[in-house]
Parts: C-alpha cells; structure tokens; sequence
C-alpha cells in the first residue's frame, strides 16, 4: 500500500470536487474492494475521499412508481428492504448468492457497480495485465481462461464484470445518477454504464474523473416471475462461471441479462423477442459472435441449459 | 522402551481416560484467541521488526541485476536479505529448491529477498520498490507434455520399490473374461491451511531461537542448523500452536531461514509471514498425476489381474507421488504390477500433502473399481469384498495384523441404506436435481515412528508431560493427556501437556498419520518408567502397584502418588521403539466411504446430500477428536473431488489461482451432515496401545466415493479431477 491522504466529503458535490483536484483520488465506500487492491498496490490512490457520510444511504420511492436506492446503501439492506424483495425480486436474489454475508454488510450500491475484475492475472501485479497497467500486454490471452469472458471481449483484455447485482440491475434497466465535479448532476441508463474492453480495459464505466455515483434508480416494478441463477463450482461463497438472470411474464415474453460471460453484465434486447421459443432460440442471437476459448467453451452450453431451466421452473 | 511383541494387558486397558469423547483440552485457548501462534508471540517479543517476502516473478531462470536502494531508503526499513548478502546457505535434505533464491531462479515464487522494517506495512510498501531484473529461460510446466520423457525415480524410504511384478500380469490381463483399461487424472493440490507459515527469529550471540508453525520440531530444527550451518545445539525451534497444516509445515520453509537471516542482518528479533498469494507457488504442493489402471477378472468377479502405473512431475532432483501404493496391498489377485515415473518439471516443488500417495491414488483405483463391478454386473460393495486378502498381495507370507475390512464396507452399506442404490445410472430424479449414491474403499497404511517423552511427577501430584511432539489441530495434547492420566492414575486436571519445543525429547511429530499412535506410545514408556521411579520411592513391587485415583495400590497398601514427590520432583524419561513387528506382518488402516450428491440436471453443478465413513483404525483413544480428524479429512476429500486444483499456466509456469479466492475449497453450503463410525477395534501389533493412525484414513478414497455417486445420479464418467461441471455437462439429459 503506498502512503494516501484522507478526507471526509461534506456534500455529494464537494466530495467530486475533491475527486477533481486530486489526479489518481479515489471515492471509498465499504471499502472491501479497494483496500484489497491497495495492499496489493493494483491500485496506488495518492487520495481517499470517504464517501460513507454523504447520507446517500436510503431507499426512496420515485414519482414514476420506482425506487431511488443510494449510492451508499448496503448489499444487506437492499437485498432485505421489502419493497425490493417484493417486487424486484431478482435483484434481492442476486444480491445474496453474492459473497458472503460479512461483506454484503460492507459492501455498497455503487462500489457494487465499480468492483474490479477477478482475473487471476489482474491481481498477480508481476504479470502483464493491459487493465491494471496499460499497453503491458494480456497475460491471460494463452493462458488460465475458464472463467474469463466469451463474448465482447478484445484483443486487449478478455477480462470479465464479477458483479451479481449488475446482472439484475441491467435486466431491470435502472438508471445511474451522478454528480460530477463541478456540481451538475446527470444520469444514464444501466446499458451505457459499464463499456466493453477494447483498447482501452482499464476504462470501465462512463464516468467521468471524480464523478460520483449518488443513487441508482428502478424504473416500475415490472412483474412476472423473477429467477436469478449463479452457477459455480462451490455452493457459496464463489464468483460465478456463468449468472442468468431472468424477468418472465406469463404470456411468455421476458427478459434476460447474464453474469460472468463479458467486460459488463450482458443483455441483447433484440434477442429477447425469441424468448417463447425457447431457450435454445435465444441464446443464439443473445451470444452471437462469442469467441470463447478451449477451456470456457461450456459457457455457451451452460448459459443455453441454466436459461432452459429457468424457464422450466417459471411456468412450473 | 521396545515394542517387538504383541501388546499384552496393560494399565491402558483399564480404559477409565483413554477412549473417552473428551474435549480438547486447549479447545479454550482457540475459542478465546489466546493460543499463541507464532506470528503472535507479543509475550516474547514485543516490539519485533517484521518482514515481508519478494517472490521470483519467473518460473527459470537468472536474476541479472537487483536493485535494493530505493526500499533501503524508505520510511522504516532496517535491511533488505537476499542470497547476495545473506553469506553461505546450505540446502536442506528435505527441500528441492533452495529456500532463498538467486541468482538461479528454480521456481515461481521462490524467495528472493526480505525486507525488513519497523512495521508490516512499511515493510510491504518497501518491498514494492525493491527492483529485480530477470533472464527467463524456458522451462518444462506440463506434465502431458513431459510425460512421454518420465523416468523411473530412484527408490527412497518414502516412496518403497519403483516397479513391482508379481505372477505374470501382461497374460493374465489378456486372459481375463472382463477387462478394464482406463486413464484416471488428479490435478496439483494446494494444502490451504488457514494458518500462513510464519515465524518470529531471535539470536542471543550466536544461539537462534525461533518460535514457528512446524509439524515435525526435530527434522526443522536439524535443517534450520543445516541450512545456516550452525552447529544444531545453537539452534532452538518452539511450535507449540500450529494452525493446520496437511503437509505443508512438515518440512523448513522460506518464512523459518528468513526471519533468522533478517533478525540478523537487522540486529532484532525479526517475525515473518509467507503473504497468502506467495504460499501455493512458494511452498510445496500434493503433486498432479496421471493414473493409468488395468483390471483382469474372472466373471464370478475374483481380481486376475491388477495394474496400476503412475506419472507425476517434479524439480530435478524431487520425487514421486507415490500413487500406486495403495495398489499393492489393497485387493488380492495373482497377477499384478504397479509402477511409477517421474517427469521433470520447472513448477513450484511437490510434496507431502494429506494421505499422500494414497489420495491420489485411490481417487483413481476406486473409480476403476466401480467401473469394474458395473462391467461385471456385481454391486460395488460385494465386488470389493470378494477380492478381500488376508495377506499382503505381493508378499503373501506376511499377514496384516487386523484387517475388517469387509467389516466396514458391510456396516457401511447397511447404515447408510445402500440397498436403496439404483445399479443403473441416471434413474432417480429428485426435482431438477439427479441423485446418486456411490461408496469406495479407504486404505492408509499405519506407519510408526520413534517416540520420546519426559514425565515429572510433583509434590501436588501433578504429572507434566514433555516431548517435542506437535498439535496440528489434531488433538495431539489431549490424547497424550489422557495416556498420563490413565498411566499414572490421576484425573485429566492432574496432567499439563507441553509440546513443539526442540529442547524437549525427541517425538515422531505429526505426518503421515503416525502422530496419535507413535507419540502416546512414547509417552506409555516415559509413565512406564515413572510408575517405576514411584514404586522404587514408595518401596513397592512396581510389577505390582496399581496407579489408580491419585494413589498407588499394592495389596491392601496404598499411598498417595504424590507423596512420592513430597522430597523433589520424580522425573522420567524414555521413547518407544519399535522392532521388526511391522516387517512381518502389514498394518494399516481401512475404511468404507458412502456418499449421497445431487447433480443440477441442467448445470451439471454437483451438491453432496450425506456423507459416512465406517472406519477400522485400532482402538481409538479419544472418539470426539479422532472424529473431528475424520470429518476435516470428507471435507478435504469432497473438495478434492469437486473443487480443488492449482491451476497452471502452461506457458509462463506457475500456479495461477494462487489466493483462497481463486483456490476453492469447500465452504459450510457444500458440506452436508457427516456421519463417522469406528469399529471396536484394538491392534495388539501396533504399540501398547493398540491403537494407529486416523487422520488420514479419512481422507482416502473420499474422492472416489463423491466420483461414483455423481456417476450413478447422471450416468456420465468423469475420470479427470476435479468435477466441475463442465466436465460432463454435454452429457447430461435433456432439459424438458
Ligand atoms: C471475498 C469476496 C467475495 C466476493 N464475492 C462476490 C460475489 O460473489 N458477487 C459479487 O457481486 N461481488 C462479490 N464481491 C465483491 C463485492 O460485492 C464488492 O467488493 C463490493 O460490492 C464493493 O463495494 P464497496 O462499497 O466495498 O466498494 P469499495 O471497495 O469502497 O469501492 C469500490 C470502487 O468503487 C468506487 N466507489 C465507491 N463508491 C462510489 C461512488 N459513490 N461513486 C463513485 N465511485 C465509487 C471506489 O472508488 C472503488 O473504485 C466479493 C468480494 C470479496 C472481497
Ligand atoms: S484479461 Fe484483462 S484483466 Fe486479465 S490479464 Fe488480460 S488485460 Fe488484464
């Protein structure tokens, strides 16, 4: 960990201000993603703005029937708020399969959002890694791939979003609000939020340097069964190999977003139009174009199967 | 004292102690946080400077420059060790590659430098600024590619003979009605322990102390010297507290040599932690094998021929994971061979790691005995039993000394309702789950090993055992408090237990599951020779006295035990030896594993339901402890078999998933009710107590079990560890 200075923002517009002047300054929330990365000095901050004491921490409902949730909620508190549990179903059921009950207590909304990838080679600082240090090359191109993407990524990076509660997120097309550094608010949709690798992986998401995520917003409920599957090799406590999270209405149509197969939750809009016909139907427009390695290949196979299931289950 | 005839009765018998469920008695001291481990002894140092280890960021290779001056300027730090600076290093007997490197790089991660200062993050943060240039050379990572150039190793103590033939087994596996031949693979394994190796180091002029997590004090006390080429009175090693380690710490590592190199170079007591992403390519690791295994037999299901061959990599210079040893004693048949080769591989050194040769090895050989039973159309349980043996296999003139096997197999069956198995795979459904349920034997063999103890007897009457013995969790000084108190006749509050410490007499430590058996014995001869001090004191017939209740009996004499400490301490010291007892006959340990799972028809993820173990070890001399040893080992297997494997990257050499995040061991969620049963057993061959080992047996053949009820709940066999589920999930049915 490299020396840091500390600070305890006031207001969501002062903390991005603070964010502004201070280059390589970062936000802290729960923290359980970033200090690990600083003790192993992936990331180096020169500057902390504590963001923990902004009152960014409540669930409101919204004029148009939604539900405004703080940039500093817990993954506790919003997987056991009621109206979440009610009627956003699959996003309290993906909360949970997330890590352990410790650190969903720590963990928050947006740092949920921001959490970095997992490829083992991001975090081994003596390998090449275009995410963590870029233009050094990909370590794992060649390499350990099972759990790394099979659709969207680059020649830079084949890295992918280990968040479960993003995968919801984006199946219910919330919206993310910010404050940027010189105090004017915006908002962009859950789909243009976190971007593909390309040339550029260490670039992750829209925000702009010191912009600060200050609430995320659920449209309406939208009803119909909500499933959320998280496929891994141990029944808890593990990221997945393969999320599919579901919204299915009786009449058959649906939607569908998956974890732990792209650099961001994956969703295909147009590809959901096949969804009466079958899991099979979909999953061919939904992952046209994947280039999966030898060792992730069964991705494919798994994401067509856990849909399969899914839907079994929902007209059960 | 000399064990070379069968125990007779003895005071052990009287069983008032021993075979109790007692708790473990420093269970408090781990509830509450209060057990000294090393990296904490703040009661013996309390100010130390700390060091933080660099790792070697090539797998072969040269350092061609090192630059320590900017982490020798940073904020805090006292010194900065590497091989340039260190002065003359000897290797060690037990470790492959040198536990601190340069300027040759054997392996990933091995130490090259410790930067010591003032605090753990100054020492971390200078680290970062120690600057290392390298010359990779290219090196050998896989053990599919090297295999084809595999050798057959020089035969050791450990690993027995290379090659065995017995009968003539190419023709009578040709001959056989039914035949199997198939390849079965385990994966590199990484011990994961929760407690990291560490050490805190202390030189008083030219005599070092170090306070350690090791399990075998007297073999690391001799490499430490060895290593630092000191004369070994000058080197002292405590290790009192261990906090698991399965292997790992039977041997010295880097954190040891390191933490006396920086208390030197740094003029004060120095305490290093190995960072948990430098343990699984810095330190030792159960070696990857790839397991071919060749079954003969008669239509009536009799064994004709048995072959087991086994290829696993190393360093130059390492060994073999001894897979096939099981192999050779487990079932009869006349026709055998087994046989072992070792490739060379620049890969971080293998090792011991729990049950080693017999983990691996089962996890294939008990595949192959399902695969067999199913071709045979004979269930699983009654196949193993028919080719049951009384006697070693190769060496048919030498009996085991108990061997109930069929006993545990049988009771196996009926407690965990086997008869409710359907033969046929893939038939019982419970939702969208599959169910199965699969068995496999267990088999380790008893191993022993000299044993000593010092016991002092006080004027209060209480007994103070002493003996460089270890307690890796297992329980270690409660069934070595209950021996003295069931010796000396005196209640468990009477008897105070100190180990680890080189100073004390000479034990046989804790590996290879001879711990429990061989320690206790060691202790029996050191009470043997009290009770004779005792009796010499009080003017009894020793032959005679009974130690019972605080007091020595004679007749209708008796007298207080400790009066006869009331003019000085009675002390007594003495080890237990063994003679030839364990050539003439076999002794091992045996156990029938019983596993239900449910595999998610569409995922293939597989979940264990229930678990029981039937286990024949001898008598067992504390029932709560030796079923903790069992239930930790299912757990071990069970990730074996679904989860556990050190991945390697082929192409820069090195074990990638080097944290407990990418490395997976079970969690609470995969572990299901656990079920351990002991046959009443005493093995009169073993030592006076009549007891083996029992923390290994636990482990062996676990995996397999898993294997076969996955097989059974979805019809598809997965010979390749671990079993993920994409290793099946092309053949799993249709989802409707
Ligand atoms: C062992 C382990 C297992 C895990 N398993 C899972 C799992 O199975 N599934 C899963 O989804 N997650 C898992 N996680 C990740 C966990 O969900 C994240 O660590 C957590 O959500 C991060 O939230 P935080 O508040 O602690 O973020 P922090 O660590 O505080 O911050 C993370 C990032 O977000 C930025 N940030 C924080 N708040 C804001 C804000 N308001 N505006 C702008 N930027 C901000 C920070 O600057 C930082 O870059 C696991 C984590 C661990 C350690
Ligand atoms: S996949 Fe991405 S995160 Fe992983 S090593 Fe390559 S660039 Fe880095």
């Amino acid at each position: 960990m490299r020396p840091f200075t500390y600070e305890r923002a006031a207001t969501p517009a002062a903390a991005a201000a603070a964010a502004a002047r201070t280059q390589g300054a970062r936000f802290i929330a729960g923290g359980t993603n970033l200090l690990d990365l600083m003790k192993l000095q992936i990331e180096t901050p020169p500057h902390l703005i504590d963001v923990n004491e902004l009152g960014l921490d409540t669930i409101e409902a919204t004029e148009q029937g939604g539900l405004r949730i703080g940039a500093l909620v817990s993954n506790t508190d919003l997987a056991a708020d009621q109206r979440v549990r009610r009627d956003y179903e699959l996003l309290a059921r993906a909360l949970l399969t997330g890590a352990s009950g410790q650190l969903r207590n720590k963990a928050t909304t947006a740092g949920n959002l921001l959490q970095r990838t997992r490829c083992p080679y991001f975090y081994d600082t003596a390998q090449p890694c275009n995410k963590r240090k870029p233009g050094s090359g990909c370590a794992a191109i060649g390499g350990f791939t099972r759990q790394l993407a099979i659709i969207g990524a680059s020649e830079a990076c084949i890295a992918t979003h280990p968040s479960d509660m993003a995968v919801a997120l984006r199946a219910l097309d919330a919206t993310v609000e910010t404050v940027q550094a010189d105090g004017s608010a915006r908002a962009f949709p859950i789909a243009e939020f976190h971007r593909l690798p390309g040339d550029t992986p260490h670039v992750e998401t829209a925000l702009e340097p010191g912009e600060l995520i200050t609430a995320v917003v659920l449209p309406k409920p939208l009803g119909g069964r909500q499933i959320y599957r998280k496929v891994r090799d141990r029944a808890s406590y593990a990221f997945a190999l393969v999320s599919v999270g579901a919204v299915l209405q009786p009449d058959g149509s649906g939607r569908v977003a998956l974890g732990g197969v792209a650099h961001k939750p994956w969703r295909v809009e147009a590809a959901e139009r096949e969804m009466p016909r079958g899991a099979n139907a979909v999953v061919g427009p939904l992952l046209a174009g994947a280039r999966p390695t030898r060792e992730n290949a069964f991705k494919i196979t798994l994401v067509e199967r856990t849909l399969a299931s899914i839907l079994v289950e929902a007209r059960g | 004292m000399k064990f070379d005839s069968p125990a007779a009765a003895n005071p052990i018998d009287r069983l008032k102690v021993i075979g109790r469920p007692l708790d473990r008695i420093d269970g408090p001291l781990k509830t509450t946080g209060t057990a000294p481990y090393a990296y904490e002894r703040h009661d013996i140092v309390a100010d130390p400077a700390y060091g933080h280890v660099i790792g070697a960021t090539i797998a072969k290779g040269r350092i061609t420059a090192m630059d320590l001056s900017a982490a020798e300027r940073a904020p805090g730090v006292l010194a900065v060790v590497t091989a340039q600076n260190a002065g003359a290093l000897t290797k060690g007997n037990y470790n492959t590659a040198h536990l601190l490197g340069g300027p040759a790089i054997q392996h990933y991660h091995q130490a090259v430098a410790l930067v010591v200062a003032e605090s753990f993050e100054q020492a971390r943060a200078a680290a970062h600024l120690v600057r290392i240039d390298y010359k990779a050379e290219p090196g050998s990572f896989d053990l599919y590619t090297a295999k084809g150039a595999a050798t057959a190793p020089e035969p050791t103590d450990l690993t027995g003979p290379i090659d065995t033939h017995i009968g003539d087994f190419p023709r009578a596996y040709a001959q056989a009605a039914v035949r199997l031949d198939e390849t079965y693979t385990t994966p590199d394994q990484s011990h994961a322990m929760m407690e990291p190796h560490a050490t805190l180091a202390r030189w008083e002029g030219d005599r070092l102390t170090v306070w350690t997590s090791n399990q075998m004090v007297a073999w690391s006390t001799g490499e430490l010297a060895t290593t630092l080429g000191l004369p070994p009175e000058k080197v002292r090693l405590i290790s009192p507290y261990i906090g698991g380690g399965f292997g790992s710490k039977l041997f010295l590592r880097a954190d040891v040599v390191l933490a006396a190199l920086g208390a030197r170079a740094a003029g004060r007591p120095v305490k290093v932690a190995l960072q948990r992403p430098l343990i699984a390519n810095n330190t030792t690791h159960r070696p990857a094998t790839i397991q071919r295994i060749r079954l003969g037999a008669e239509r009536d299901g009799t064994i004709s021929a048995i072959g087991h061959e086994s290829w696993s990599g190393d360093l130059e210079g390492g060994g073999p994971e001894t897979a096939v040893g099981q192999t050779r004693l487990l079932y009869a048949g006349a026709n055998r061979m087994t046989s072992m080769r070792l490739a060379v591989l620049d890969l971080p050194e293998g090792n011991a790691m729990r049950a080693p040769g017999e983990a691996p090895g089962l996890m294939a050989l008990e595949i192959a005995m399902d695969e067999m039973a199913e071709k045979l159309g004979i269930d699983p349980v009654e196949f193993r039993i028919r080719n049951d043996t009384q006697v070693d296999p190769e060496h048919p003139e030498r009996p085991f000394s108990a061997r109930p096997f069929a006993q545990c197999l049988r009771l196996g069956a009926e407690r965990f309702g086997w008869d409710r198995r359907n033969a046929r795979p893939g038939q019982i459904r419970d939702g969208r789950w599959l169910i199965g349920l699969g068995m496999a034997a267990g088999f380790r063999n008893n191993l022993l090993a000299k044993s000593g103890a010092r016991v002092r007897l006080d004027s209060r009457g209480i007994v103070t055992v002493e003996t460089d013995m270890t307690d890796i969790g297992t329980g270690s000084y409660t069934i070595i408090a209950q021996t003295a108190a069931e010796m000396m006749g005196v209640p468990m509050d009477q008897v105070q237990v100190v180990l680890g410490d080189s100073s004390f007499p000479v034990s046989a430590g804790s590996g290879g599951q001879w711990g429990a058996a061989s320690s206790t014995a060691g202790v029996y001869a050191a009470c043997m020779k009290l009770r004779e001090e005792v009796a010499r004191k009080m003017s009894f017939n020793s032959a005679d006295a009974e130690f019972v209740d605080g007091e020595v009996r004679v007749g209708n004499r008796s007298a207080k035990l400790r009066a006869a400490a009331a003019e000085g301490d009675l002390v007594a010291e003495d080890s237990m030896e063994y003679g030839d007892i364990a050539e003439k006959m076999q002794q091992s340990t045996f156990a029938g594993h019983f596993v239900e799972v449910a595999v998610d028809s569409a995922t293939g993820e597989s979940r264990i339901r229930r678990m029981l173990a039937v286990c024949a070890a001898g008598r067992i001399l504390n029932p709560k402890s030796a079923r903790s040893q069992v239930i930790g080992a299912m757990t071990m297997g069970a990730g074996a078999a679904l989860m556990e494997e050190l991945a390697v990257d082929t192409k820069r050499g090195f074990f990638v998933n080097h944290d407990l995040a990418g490395y997976e061991v079970p969690v609470h969620a995969d572990i299901p009710h656990q079920e351990v049963v002991f046959l009443d057993e005493t093995d009169p061959m073993s030592t006076p107590l009549k007891a083996k080992g029992v923390g290994e047996l636990g482990i062996c053949g676990v995996g397999a079990a898993v294997a076969n009820a996955i097989y059974n709940a979805t019809g598809a066999r997965v010979r390749d560890y671990p079993i993920t589920l994409d290793k099946h999930l092309d053949r799993l049915p249709e989802i409707a």
